[in-house]
């Protein structure tokens, strides 16, 4: 997400800069190649929502929100819960955030986000089922972006995981044949906390969380998850250049070491 | 159909405890986001809106541009989760309607002519919505429209008032609005004593109708003392104010 690409001729001064600091093995913000930015989750922010969550990364500030009803399952998995991941880059969050519907670049945020909460299997769906091929849960977690500054996919799947974790649901039972509310609250079929981490290659340096301005003056990008056994569950790259071989690998360690740490930040927020 | 509950006890006390002229407890934040050159949090009662204002800045499309002064616009937005059933995120008939008084609202404040051919944009969030969202978001606009160092000749400042259990009430919450029976949003220039916005929801006697009006700017009176107040602890980091004297002796 290089919303601050437009601006072409400060971002040609600033790439400059920002790599000539990284061949001194620093950065524009005054942190080290491998550090986050501050982290800080809350969560229970939104009494309406089910589970809801406010994470800031840096100057990145998002507010997400679960919100649990019944409905249909899809034909092909009939015994299925529905889960959907639906990010918005709001207009009041950019200069170049535009109102309308999602743009590619919203897409793709949710996309790569309900990918990472999906193939980690964090929801266990098969327990979303109330009724085969008729009844299921249908969670719907929104995403707001409230404030870009680089580094969206991080923030968004803190924000989403934190959520999850924390969501309170009415128990739905099967009386007579009929659907029907209890007066039960229970929490969401949750288990494992898959953290996401993206570093971004710039010139020959491999900075952890890049920053708006570092996202503008970045060759590729790649976001690998890690699951609570330190077991990659997710990794995407982006943009259109490349990493070596050594440097994924690079990435997947940073990533299963530094999840660790982010892991407790976001099991801590949503206890 | 059920029968309808009281919304005023014995005591004269609301559901949630408040008095007839009572506001819910209201929370100002100035500043809160970094992109935005302008911008403000308010909690009032169980809404939490974000404000933000860019601008003056270049208009797209061109064609709107206006050639004497700034064109303003506004957008009124509800987050999904904000409400009880989870909300489509696209704009339903409703935002729009209320974008538009709330741009008619601000606009009187902002003096346009001074940023010929810009756009003055203000986007309300609503992140969770109780009642009086539209004057909470007007509040929280002024505001942000403030910190963006817009020229401004008043503070804008909204706040409802209606009937619930045939009593003039100010200040609805959510279960008030759909349970009673008369809402009045009102928001005005403070200073300079001019309604930018009224709608009216129900039916009123001419008494009623003057009591509920009279509350509600009333109550728009405190807002803007906690809004001078927020933008006070943003600028001056909270110290007394100097007022300086105008054609006063010295």
């Amino acid at each position: 997400m290089s919303l601050m690409k437009k601006n072409y001729v400060v971002e040609s001064i600033r790439r400059a800069q920002i790599i000539s600091l990284l061949s001194q093995g620093k950065r524009v913000d005054g942190r080290s190649l491998g550090d986050m930015r501050p982290l800080t989750i809350k969560t229970g922010v939104i009494q309406k929502a089910n589970g809801s969550s406010m994470v800031s990364l840096g100057d990145t500030q998002i507010v997400a929100g679960v919100k649990v009803a019944t409905g249909t399952p899809f034909p092909d998995t009939p015994d299925k819960g529905l889960l959907v991941v639906n990010a918005e880059l709001l207009p009041l969050s950019s200069p170049y955030a535009e109102a309308g519907p999602p743009s590619p670049e919203a897409v793709e945020l949710a996309r790569v986000v309900d990918r990472g909460i999906r193939e980690s299997e964090m929801v266990d769906v098969s327990a979303l089922c109330i009724t085969p091929g008729k009844t299921v849960y249908t969670v719907f977690v929104d995403v707001n972006i409230m404030n870009v500054d680089g580094n969206l996919f991080d923030a968004a799947s803190y924000a989403v995981v934190a959520a999850l974790r924390t969501a309170k649901m009415t128990k739905y039972v099967v009386e007579n044949d009929k659907v029907t509310a209890t007066t039960e609250r229970m929490p969401l079929p949750v288990s494992k906390t898959p953290v996401s981490l993206t570093i971004a290659r710039i010139g020959d340096a491999l900075v952890v969380d890049p920053n708006a301005e570092e996202e503008a003056s970045m060759d590729a990008r790649i976001t690998i998850a890690t699951e609570d056994d330190g077991n990659v569950c997710a990794g995407q790259k982006g943009e259109a250049s490349f990493f070596t071989p050594e440097q994924v690998l690079q990435a997947v360690d940073t990533s299963i070491r530094l999840g660790k740490e982010i892991r407790k930040v976001i099991q801590e927020a949503s206890a | 159909m059920e029968a309808k509950r009281r919304l005023i006890d014995d005591n004269g006390l609301r559901l949630d405890g408040r008095k007839w002229n009572e506001l819910r407890p209201i929370k100002m934040e100035v500043g809160n986001l970094k992109n935005a050159d302008g911008s403000a949090y308010i909690e009032f009662g169980k809404n939490k809106i974000v404000a933000a204002v860019y601008g003056p800045r270049e208009v797209h499309p061109k064609h709107e541009v206006i050639a004497d002064r700034a064109l303003v616009r506004a957008r009124y937005h509800m987050a999904p989760f904000s409400v009880d059933e989870r909300k489509n995120p696209a704009p339903s008939r409703r935002e729009i309607k209320i974008s538009k008084v709330i741009k008619e609202a601000l606009e009187p404040a902002i003096i346009v002519t001074d940023y010929p051919r810009t756009a003055i944009e203000v986007f309300v969030e609503i992140l969770q919505s109780d009642g009086g969202s539209r004057c909470a978001g007007i509040d929280a606009a002024s505001l942000a429209l403030a910190d963006a160092g817009i020229n401004m000749r008043d503070m804008v400042v909204g706040v409802s008032a209606g009937i619930i259990d045939d009593q003039v009430v100010l200040d609805l919450d959510d279960s008030e609005d759909k349970e009673g029976s008369g809402d009045m949003p009102v928001a005005f220039l403070p200073n300079l004593n001019q309604v930018t916005l009224l709608q009216v929801d129900g039916i009123y006697t001419r008494e009623k109708f003057q009591k509920a009006f009279e509350l509600a700017i009333e109550g728009g009176r405190r807002v803007y003392e906690m809004q001078r107040k927020a933008l006070n602890d943003k600028f001056f980091g909270g110290a007394p104010q100097v007022v300086a004297a105008e054609g006063g002796e010295a």
